[in-house]
């Protein structure tokens, strides 16, 4: 323990933790201490152990080895309802909230003051001057699905603070959030922690750790490397911890003269899943070897945009044109066989069949191609041979292609995705559009830089690529035209160069703020 | 046609409608909880057959509260496999009903209800051994209130159970609204996850909706055969539980709108018998008869679309069975 008086008592102790997984040890002898009044990021890369360590100290994973001190008091935590009782409370990058409940039903869910009968009236107040010790504005009787997603964390937060939680733990909160409605939350972390509270702040934002914390720890396969004061090291320290090498921070992107239209959208408007327009009348234009970025708060018509242009949603107005031919509404398949690539969000989810092999799962878009298959069979072993040649390409990290995609974890099974949609083309021609929706969200830093160099290389092989990506500074980076959307319309389009991701954050949130102040999120 | 029948016919619309609202205030519970009750439709018929006997043996109010008890059993059996076991709540619900119904025309199959009836009360004279009818719950009629026109003999000229019953419904709103235990019970079936988290025992509050459910699907069979139709014929339920889970979609899971869902579902089935006295459904008398099935086959369909859930405003995690994480 270094860099704090020894004289208090910490509010939390975790000592020699273990934590085993059946292929890995999440954590492996970790120590780990939080103070009254601290802010204490905790940094890593994916799978680094952050959240399998907080998820131990919230009761929801249970250690095989090692001691948890509260206030100096050695206690077993076996459920989340146990570390509520202690003052420890969690928020998850994953909401748990329920949509239909008013904000103040959320927040007094199973609290015992609330007595037998239910005071709306008191309740709303109770909640209502918790918001405003932090300088949130929300209506206590809003219903949560009215609720921006900077709202709807800092319910998420009101649960814990109305229970006087000592320790909160925020599990990477600020990646759903605006640049904006991040610098809130941290004002908000800010003053919990003059209060007296600690805050556990989970991470891989280098910039993040030296804007809020007092503290910071670094985690590194399981492992802690260090703990430091965050006003004692420097950026490159901390990425040298945190990645065992010194980082790529800026990416080579050679200039390439774009070639001629691949893909253009006409005035498109689409209907989103709840019968309201989702993209109101975009248009764009895309040329051969050129990124172009949309930038825009999750639920804007970004992920329609891409569906559209996939062929797996409807056009309702408008039209859409591939190499100058009229491709409105003529379905995945054929635009498949057109060369439209298309990596979709949550691609381990939608892109993949988890209980299929891998040649299986390359298979899928492959499989009418009359050098895999005649007219009535399947030729397995030149697929088998041609996933092999794929996964070593792609480094993928498995044994065999027989193995279930199931068992990959995120980053290989995104490396998968990537492989049957640029590589496994039918007819062996690279892709001519490539549709990415967040093909880096969730990966650690090495796959990333694959993920982004991949784009890249095909960008100058001649695709259209377009970008989805939660991270400005992605878009911004990789991108020769950005293009910002907000309620289903293009807001602005430039280049990269003429603005910053401050600039464009603010185009983002403005069309936002239009319904009083309110955000309808659709996502 | 004379107006004289408007008078009967709302007076049997709140009758029949009765076992509706009974049967669907404990689902709604359930539901509002995220189970799935498909086992009413046995339950109900557990109800009717238990409280046929005990009427004949120990008299109304103990047949009432011996039925409840059955209906408890039989929400205990459902919450065992649909809760604690997670099994498919469609398959369990439909077993249960298969039970029910079989277990209801075993124990009044003549020869077994007689020995039934003497091992219980052996002083019984052979008719009580013998019968098929049961003695009606008297009417308990409020003097002056039912001579108020059409609202009158609709609401104030019946049994106790009825007027019970119609209390019932607001307090069981307040309760599920207004209350800590409604509210737990609400987010249950909308995020058991969240409300595990904060402490909630997401299954002894299941378990509790079950059984209450149960003990409410029996209830409803109970006044069945004991308030409105007295006498016992095997399947005497005729569907009325999977029409009671067609009328809670109809009333968006909350017990208030369930009253006039259940007056509804009353009046159509009242209207078939009457239109079948006027010869207007003589043509086509299967065709008014089909009509509550027909609305319980529809939403019962359409409840198992998503879109359709989310627009209904249905639980969300509605016959998903809870599992902790990790």
């Amino acid at each position: 323990m270094e860099g704090h008086d020894v004289s208090v008592i910490p509010l939390v102790e975790l000592k020699g933790i273990v934590k085993r997984f059946p292929n890995v040890v999440a954590n492996d002898h970790v120590d780990f201490s939080l103070m009254p009044g601290e802010v204490h990021a905790l940094l890593g890369e994916n799978a680094a152990g952050k959240t399998t360590l907080m998820n131990i100290l919230y009761g929801f994973y249970h250690p095989d080895d090692g001691e948890i001190y509260v206030k100096g008091k050695k206690v077993r935590i076996k459920s989340p309802a146990d570390s509520i009782k202690l003052g420890i409370g969690m928020v998850h990058q994953n909401f748990r909230l329920i949509p239909v409940h008013t904000v103040w039903e959320n927040v007094v869910l199973g609290l015992k003051e609330t007595g037998f009968i239910l005071n709306k009236k008191k309740l709303a107040e109770k909640v209502k001057r918790v918001c405003e010790e932090y300088g949130w504005n929300i209506d206590p009787n809003a219903k949560v699905w009215q609720l921006s997603v900077g709202e709807k964390q800092q319910v998420e937060l009101l649960k814990l603070l109305i229970r006087n939680a000592e320790v909160l733990i925020l599990d990477e909160p600020t990646s759903v959030l605006t640049p904006q409605e991040t610098k809130n939350l941290f004002k908000a972390l800010r003053i919990m922690a003059k209060k007296g509270r600690g805050v556990i702040f989970i991470t891989h934002k280098l910039e993040e750790v030296f804007e809020v914390s007092d503290r910071v720890t670094v985690m590194r396969k399981g492992r802690v490397i260090a703990t430091k004061l965050t006003n004692e090291v420097t950026v490159e320290e901390l990425a040298n911890m945190m990645i065992g090498r010194s980082v790529l921070f800026k990416l080579v992107k050679p200039a390439i003269k774009k070639g001629d239209v691949v893909l253009e959208a006409i005035g498109l408007k689409v209907m989103g899943d709840r019968g309201v327009l989702a993209l109101d009348g975009v248009n764009l234009r895309i040329h051969s070897g050129e990124i172009v970025g949309i930038a825009g708060i999750a639920g804007n018509g970004q992920e329609e945009l891409m569906e559209v242009l996939a062929g797996i949603r409807k056009v309702y107005s408008g039209k859409v044109f591939i190499d100058g031919e009229d491709v409105t509404n003529k379905g995945a398949r054929y635009l498949i066989e057109k060369g439209v690539a298309y990596i979709p969000s949550e691609s381990t989810r939608w892109a993949l069949i988890r209980d299929m092999t891998l040649v299986e799962n390359i298979a899928l878009k492959l499989y009418r191609s009359r050098n895999f298959s005649n007219i009535l069979t399947i030729n397995w072993r030149k697929l088998f041979e041609f996933s092999k040649k794929l996964i070593e390409e792609y480094d993928i990290a498995t044994h065999s292609p027989s193995k279930l995609a199931g068992i990959l974890s995120g980053g290989n099974l995104q490396k998968v995705v990537l492989a049957r949609e640029l590589s496994a083309t039918q007819d062996g021609k690279i892709p001519k559009l490539i549709l990415a929706a967040y093909p880096t969200k969730g990966l650690d830093v090495a796959a990333t830089e694959f993920v982004q160099g991949l784009l890249l290389k095909y960008r100058a092989l001649g695709s259209a690529i377009i970008l989805l990506s939660e991270d400005l500074e992605e878009i911004m980076m990789l991108s020769d035209r950005v293009a910002v959307i907000s309620k289903g319309r293009i807001v602005g389009e430039f280049s990269p160069t003429e603005k910053t991701v401050e600039e464009v954050g603010m185009m983002m949130v403005k069309g936002n703020t239009a319904l009083g102040g309110r955000k309808v999120c659709l996502s | 046609m004379s107006i004289e029948w408007i008078g009967p016919v709302l007076a049997s619309t709140t009758s029949i409608g009765v076992v509706y609202l009974l049967g669907s205030l404990g689902e709604i519970y359930a539901e509002r909880s995220g189970i799935l009750n498909l086992g009413m439709e046995g339950t109900m018929a557990i109800g009717a057959a238990t409280s046929f006997i005990f009427t004949i043996t120990w008299g109304h109010t103990i047949a009432f509260l011996l039925a409840g008890v059955f209906g408890m059993l039989m929400g205990l059996l459902l919450a065992f496999f649909a809760v604690s076991l997670r099994l498919n709540q469609i398959t369990v619900g439909l077993a249960i009903t298969m039970l029910g119904l079989g277990l209801s025309g075993f124990i009044t199959f003549p020869t077994i209800r007689k020995t039934v009836l003497q091992t219980l009360n052996p002083e019984l004279p052979s008719t009580a051994l013998e019968t098929q009818s049961v003695p009606m719950l008297p009417p308990v009629s409020l003097s002056f209130l039912k001579e108020i026109p059409i609202i009158g003999p609709m609401l104030f000229n019946h049994n106790i159970v009825v007027y019970i019953t119609l209390i019932l419904a607001p307090l069981m709103w307040f309760l599920l609204f207004r209350t800590s235990i409604g509210l737990k019970i609400r987010s249950v079936g909308e995020n058991p996850g969240m409300a595990d988290a904060l402490g909630i025992n997401v299954f002894r509050i299941r378990y509790l909706t079950c059984i209450l459910s149960g003990a409410f699907s029996a209830l409803a069979g109970a006044y069945l055969i004991l308030g409105f139709q007295p006498f016992w014929i095997e399947g005497m339920t005729g569907g009325r539980g999977f029409i009671t889970l067609s009328l809670i979609i109809l009333s968006t899971w909350n017990p208030l709108r369930a009253v006039f869902g259940s007056l509804l579902f009353g009046g159509i089935e009242v209207l078939q018998y009457r239109l079948q006295l006027f010869g207007l459904g003589a043509t086509s008398p299967q065709f008014v008869l089909m009509l509550p099935y027909a609305i319980a086959v529809i939403t019962l369909s359409l409840l198992s679309l998503e879109s359709f859930r989310k627009k209904m405003s249905a639980p969300a995690t509605l016959a998903k069975p809870y599992y902790r994480e990790e």
